[in-house]
């Protein structure tokens, strides 16, 4: 395992209404560009914040998404944490099936952000919140 | 942000000038499918190049407003999906199922005409 350090000034954006959806991503953008991440690749990191505010949004009412800046020997990278203190993922492996939804949209969401990612965890249990990491690397 | 629509003949074009939040989205999708019945449109272009992210739940709700419109007689075309957002939604596994896209206005356009001039009845 490679150290990784923290590289910069954490944003935190509170995730209260759908208006903030966008300024999480747009945030996160920013920050993916100036971190030396290509268009499409940020354009990938502002679509993971995306679908992780609006599950905050749609299951937990409010939370915070948390952008920080990362570094390691070979890569420049960007965590997203995604985190609430909602009724929490009774069955994890569940939601991150392709298709499952408890929505009933289309349910791509948790799986579709970790295509997007590099690495991605899910910590949450009944009624204790959830809490989402996922990290996106730019290999120098 | 309300997304200013167009009446151009037998057409409704609507053009995304920033980023939409949900409740854009689906303000959009109501005054599209409303907008079907008071102009009698035959076809509806979405052109969304000023976009900067189609996540699943812009796809959602552009797929279920391609799919009431056609229950309302009128077709569909999404134009102007960027390089970028093409990629995170390919990336993602996006798909905008049953509805049409094309590159720009122009491609849309014609692919409307064309559309409407084959099922005009002889």
């Amino acid at each position: 395992m490679k150290e990784t350090t923290e590289a910069g000034e954490a944003t935190c954006v509170e995730i209260d209404s759908d208006r903030a959806i966008v300024a999480a991503r747009q945030r996160g953008r920013a920050m993916a560009v100036q971190i030396g991440f290509t268009s499409g690749a940020a354009t990938l990191i502002a679509t993971a914040i995306s679908e992780l505010a609006r599950n905050i949004l749609q299951y937990a009412g409010k939370g915070e998404i948390v952008l920080q800046p990362l570094e390691r020997s070979d890569a420049e990278g960007i965590t997203i944490i995604a985190r609430d203190h909602g009724p929490g993922i009774a069955d994890i492996r569940q939601a991150m099936q392709d298709g499952y939804s408890t929505s009933g949209r289309l349910g791509l969401g948790l799986p579709g952000v970790r295509r997007l990612v590099d690495e991605f965890e899910v910590v949450s249990g009944n009624g204790s919140g959830t809490q989402v990491r996922a990290v996106k690397w730019r290999l120098r | 942000m309300d997304v200013p629509i167009l009446k151009q003949g037998p057409y409704l074009i609507a053009t995304v000038q920033s980023a939409l939040t949900d409740a854009d989205l689906l303000g959009l999708r109501e005054a599209i499918v409303t907008g079907v019945g008071r102009h009698r449109s035959r076809g509806v272009i979405i052109d969304v190049t000023a976009l900067d992210v189609m996540d699943s739940f812009a796809t959602d709700t552009l797929c279920e407003m391609a799919h009431m419109t056609r229950l309302r007689g009128a077709k569909t075309v999404i134009v102007g999906i960027q390089p970028d957002v093409a990629y995170a939604m390919a990336h993602m596994g996006l798909t905008l199922e049953g509805t049409t896209a094309a590159l720009d206005l122009e491609e849309g356009l014609l692919h409307l005409d064309r559309t409407l001039v084959s099922s005009r009845p002889r």
